[in-house]
């Protein structure tokens, strides 16, 4: 089987870096923890606006999501910078990086006494964090460990042609090594969740997928009344796509052909290997978060028009349609899919692909890490703020 | 000759033209397989590979994405005036 290096956590995961983190619990602390990470930039910032003010379902997907991204394979130590009143106790994410033995600590606002005191504190803590995770090396660890997440955005009539069935060959190949890849953005299954559930590995799942996608659909109904033709019809029609159905097919194609194991819901972390759906919106980085939380070491986005964005603390391998698309974008781009057009077979490139995996997960940075694409972490959210 | 359209699946009976493809000139397929266009295949649309009757499937990405609503020749554009989807 083939390996990577990877850093053996002792929760029994493995990550592809070795990242010390500062994640604030809430929105209010983000100040604080961006100035933490100035003075360390080997640290990486997760900042969200999320923390406080939401109730019921939000609420138990967005601590889901912090506690999941607190015990992310790729983080050797955590920082978490709370406030004191918010609602996502910083507590509860201390305890949830503990238990998948991350070294971690803890500096609160309101007890430290204010933003600057804070930052000092937090700067002694993350300096230290840096240095334990200096001590943890990588050694070789087998392709089944790895989760891929699935992205596509800012796509144009060339994605579900070239980059994304490229994709689809690198995912069989890393399916058939015991790896897993998670296929999400619920909207953009809408009209194939018979295809999809014929693809289940049982019933159960071929019934979660149709119940997933038919929600989906309804909600885009509900939310949009009269433009939810524009999700539900194609939007690029002058692309060549004649239907719902045949440019749904298009985005799912990237996730493979092997049986799908497992629907989990947003932000959870897949029990099965293989394909799994996370039920998840279209919105791209609400997904990236999503599938990081879920515990991706790596993701994969495939783009036609092209899209800068990464993830703080997962590298996101970018896959582009055509050839003059990468050449435009090129600084962003880690693989041009265009070749097919001029030649190239879907499986070379699907080679190339499992080829730029291996080398990501094996510590070769993307494009995205090089020009730090970081940003601020999206989270799903339903409700609104109360 | 270069191939002037893409094939995604084996049983795929469209394929994409990688150009502008004028009515009446040839159309060249990945496997070697060559016809005559019996429209204009605008960039990045299907063109169809097998006569069709009206009914029959139309199969992109090696599934059904639609029927023809009429008869329909090697070497016809499908887009939304002759595809639809009939069944359940």
């Amino acid at each position: 089987m083939e390996t990577f290096l990877g850093y053996e956590r002792s929760d029994s995961s493995v990550g592809v870096r070795n990242h010390v983190a500062v994640l604030p619990s809430v929105a209010c602390a983000n100040g604080v923890a961006a100035a933490i990470v100035r003075q360390i930039p080997e640290a990486v910032l997760l900042q969200h606006s999320i923390g406080c003010g939401r109730g019921g379902l939000d609420n138990e997907v967005h601590t889901r999501t912090l506690e999941n991204l607190c015990r992310h394979p790729n983080l050797a130590g955590v920082l978490v910078v709370g406030l004191g009143c918010e609602v996502l106790k910083s507590e509860q994410l201390e305890q949830a990086a503990a238990q998948a033995s991350k070294h971690v600590q803890r500096v609160v606002i309101q007890e430290e006494g204010g933003s600057r005191r804070t930052t000092a504190r937090g700067v002694e803590l993350v300096r230290e964090l840096v240095a334990r995770a200096k001590e943890i090396k990588p050694g070789a660890v087998a392709l089944d460990r790895l989760i891929v997440g699935l992205e596509c955005g800012g796509s144009d009539a060339f994605s579900g042609v070239t980059a994304n069935p490229a994709v689809g060959r690198a995912c069989d190949h890393l399916v058939d090594q015991g790896a897993t890849v998670i296929l999400t953005e619920t909207t953009e299954m809408i009209g194939t969740a018979h295809i999809l559930s014929r693809r289940a590995a049982n019933v159960e799942v071929g019934a979660q997928i149709e119940e997933i996608v038919g929600l989906q659909e309804q909600k885009c109904v509900d939310v949009l009344g009269p433009m939810a033709e524009l999700v539900i019809s194609p939007g690029n029609m002058d692309g060549g796509m004649s239907n719902i159905r045949e440019k749904a097919l298009g985005c799912i194609v990237k996730a493979g052909t092997r049986p799908i194991q497992e629907v989990i819901g947003y932000a959870e972390k897949p029990t099965r290997r293989g394909v799994v759906i996370m039920n998840g919106p279209g919105y791209d980085t609400d997904s990236l978060t999503g599938m990081a939380a879920a515990g991706a070491q790596v993701m994969i986005f495939t783009t036609g028009r092209g899209n800068p964005i990464g993830f703080p603390m997962v590298p996101v391998i970018k896959v582009i349609s055509t050839t003059q698309a990468f050449q435009r974008l090129e600084d962003d781009m880690d693989v041009n899919a265009g070749v097919v057009l001029e030649g190239q077979s879907l499986e070379q490139v699907g080679d190339q692909i499992s080829d730029v995996l291996l080398r990501v997960a094996n510590g070769e940075p993307t494009k995205a890490e090089i020009n730090q694409q970081d940003g601020i972490l999206c989270v799903y959210t339903q409700g609104t703020s109360l | 000759m270069i191939p002037n359209t893409i094939m995604i699946d084996q049983k795929d009976n469209v394929a994409i033209a990688l150009t502008d493809i004028p009515e009446g000139s040839q159309v060249f397929l990945p496997d070697g397989r060559n016809f005559i266009s019996l429209t204009d295949i605008p960039y990045s649309h299907k063109v169809l590979l097998a006569n069709l009757g009206a009914g029959d499937n139309v199969i992109k990405y090696g599934e059904v994405i639609g029927q023809v609503n009429a008869d329909l020749q090697q070497g016809e554009w499908i887009h939304t005036h002759n595809l639809v989807v009939t069944e359940g």
